[in-house]
């Protein structure tokens, strides 16, 4: 069996015997799976089996297989609850293709034993330059102004209204875990004051830290948010923050669409209570609040800040690292060590 | 001009409103004596060399636009690579639901190439490099200062950088030395970013190449006859467009009109203006 398990190769081969591999649950296809290709992710170490692909439903297909899987491959289009791992007895690791993991019983994989992967630093840079390409777009105006140029208004209406300069502006980021990180050392090149808030303050840094994002706001000409989604986090950017924000103030969101009350978001923009927005993500995509289509002030993209093909490729290799390191019992690349 | 510079114009001076006028220039003059200032950093539209004949002070302002146009540079690059512009406007139409739109290019670790390392080169190389760029520059003569790999010929720069930014003044030298040899140099993955002067670009030959895919994508602030805009330009997704807004920020607007401001106080109290060019 073991002389098999070597000479295999994944490829169709006709001496392939895909039983013989330990199975990784896939539930849909993540979208770097799609993107890149299923053969960059082939491995002698392990096999998908694809549940999509199967004629079965899905509690028929995954009581078949229950006692070979042992882990599970998903994305933000394929939680994993408890339920689900109630399933799979076997199941001892879950990876998932991002940064995030709100789609991810965690406390029950802790109670059950099974460890869980992300995709670790490799979107921090893309996560960072996206969540400052936002932010200066909203400020400087460029989306806007680009569609000015292109409907021809610059030659029928002249000069576009001044945008605002970034020297000098305080930047409060909400999260400063690796894309926060990131964020801040660009900020910081482009002279802007970072300040910051997170869980726990962090002792090697010299930022200033708020434990309330209200006084964060307060303080803050501008909020990035790029912090994970939890219980604790969802509508977190409120009302209040958005008040404590003020009329100047703008708002740049590239972590979870419900990490903000959109809808307060919204009203707030319409009726010229915060400044400007860049987002790439919402409560409830792809379905975006149409009330933000007519405005100039706003920069919308669609949920696709870490979308490189440098980033997915990265992802790609850690992915399979991850599963190759779990199945030759090694240490795992990129463990997700808080529940 | 800039309301803030003109109510302080007014406020300070007798202010003779040229465009307003219907005499021609030389009739205005004639009439009104009287000194230049301009509130650019660019030199390119005072012919010094006549206003030094005639012993006209020339003052500019210098420094506090750097930051917003070495700003906007970046702000270009993340708007071609990461396609900021061109996805906003497939999410305002309703095509997200619709289908994948397909890749953006990541910025981070990318090699830039400067035009031109002086007070606006280097801001934008010190930002660039925030961003884990390696940056490489070609100028009149190495800087001993800058920790960058110089290049003597600016097309060895362009074949070796995959962001080629324009950040030098323009001379007889400079015109058009964006052109055709360069443009391919840089390449179908490369990208060209100009907050310079329009007339550093062969325009005809950035617009055919962009059309050709010879080059990768534009990120344009300046064009060699504003506003006209290359029609071809108006419907690519791989260029983003901006009206010569470079520092058009309200802080420093309102910087440059109170370095305007001072310069001709001085000059009008026989004291040394502040930034003068002659």
């Amino acid at each position: 069996m073991a002389d098999q398990e070597e000479e295999q190769d994944n490829t169709g081969d006709q001496n392939h015997k895909p039983q013989d591999l330990p199975q990784v649950l896939v539930l849909k296809p993540p979208p770097v799976l799609s993107v890149i290709g299923e053969e960059s992710f082939l491995s002698n170490k392990y096999q998908f089996l694809k549940a999509w692909e199967s004629p079965l439903p899905l509690h028929q297909f995954l009581t078949a297989h229950a006692g070979s899987i042992q882990a599970i491959l998903c994305s933000g289009a394929a939680p994993v609850t408890d339920d689900l791992l109630q399933l799979l007895p076997s199941v001892r690791l879950v990876v998932t293709a991002s940064a995030g993991t709100n789609h991810i019983d965690l406390e029950a994989c802790h109670r059950r034993g099974i460890s869980v992967t992300n995709a670790g630093n490799v979107f921090s840079d893309d996560g960072a330059d996206a969540a400052v390409g936002l932010l200066i777009d909203v400020l400087r105006k460029i989306t806007a102004s680009d569609r000015y140029v292109r409907q021809g208004l610059w030659v029928n209406e002249g000069d576009y209204p001044l945008g605002s300069k970034l020297r000098g502006k305080r930047v409060g980021i909400v999260g400063l875990g690796g894309i926060g990180l990131e964020i801040a050392k660009r900020l910081e090149a482009l002279g802007c004051n970072v300040l910051y808030t997170s869980r726990k303050k962090k002792t090697f840094l010299s930022y200033p830290f708020y434990s309330d994002v209200c006084q964060l706001a307060a303080h803050s000409d501008a909020l990035i948010i790029c912090c994970a989604l939890t219980d604790q986090t969802r509508h977190m950017i409120d009302k209040d923050v958005f008040s404590a924000l003020g009329k100047e103030g703008v708002i740049v969101n590239v972590g979870r669409g419900a990490i903000v009350d959109e809808k307060e978001m919204v009203r707030c923009l319409v009726h010229g209570e915060i400044a400007g927005a860049g987002l790439d993500v919402f409560e409830n995509e792809p379905d975006v609040p149409k009330e933000l289509f007519e405005l100039d002030n706003v920069v919308l993209s669609p949920h696709r800040a870490v979308f490189t093909p440098e980033s997915f490729m990265a992802l790609c290799e850690l992915v399979v690292g991850n599963l190759e390191a779990f199945f030759s019992n090694k240490p795992l690349l990129s463990r997700v060590m808080d529940v | 001009m800039h309301k803030y510079l003109e109510q302080q114009l007014e406020t300070h001076f007798n202010l003779f409103k040229l465009w307003h006028c219907n005499s021609s220039i030389a009739e205005f003059l004639k009439t009104h004596q009287g000194n230049t200032i301009r509130a650019v950093v660019g030199l390119d539209k005072i012919d010094l060399r006549k206003c030094e004949e005639k012993g006209i002070r020339v003052a500019n302002t210098p420094d506090v636009l750097t930051d917003d146009v070495a700003d906007l540079a970046i702000g270009l690059i993340l708007g071609v690579l990461r396609r900021i512009c061109a996805s906003d406007e497939y999410v305002r139409i309703g095509k997200w639901k619709d289908a994948d739109f397909g890749l953006a290019t990541k910025f981070s670790g990318k090699s830039v190439g400067i035009v031109g390392l002086g007070r606006i080169g280097t801001a934008i190389a010190k930002r660039a490099e925030a961003f884990g760029c390696s940056i490489s520059y070609f100028s009149r003569s190495q800087k001993p200062f800058a920790n960058y790999k110089f290049y003597s010929n600016i097309i060895d720069l362009a074949t070796s950088c995959q962001i080629l930014i324009v950040a030098c003044a323009l001379t007889e030298e400079t015109r058009h030395i964006i052109n055709r040899e360069v443009i391919d140099a840089l390449g179908p993955k490369g990208i060209l970013i100009n907050i310079g002067r329009g007339a550093h670009v062969d325009e005809t030959e950035l617009v055919s190449a962009l059309l050709e895919g010879r080059l990768g994508g534009a990120g344009l602030d300046v064009y060699e006859n504003e506003p006209e805009v290359p029609e071809e330009l108006l419907g690519l997704g791989n260029v983003v467009l901006q009206p010569h807004v470079g520092s058009d920020t309200v802080e420093t607007s309102d910087a440059m009109a109170d370095l305007v401001i001072s310069n001709l106080k001085a000059h009008f109290s026989n004291k040394p203006l502040l930034t003068p060019v002659i």
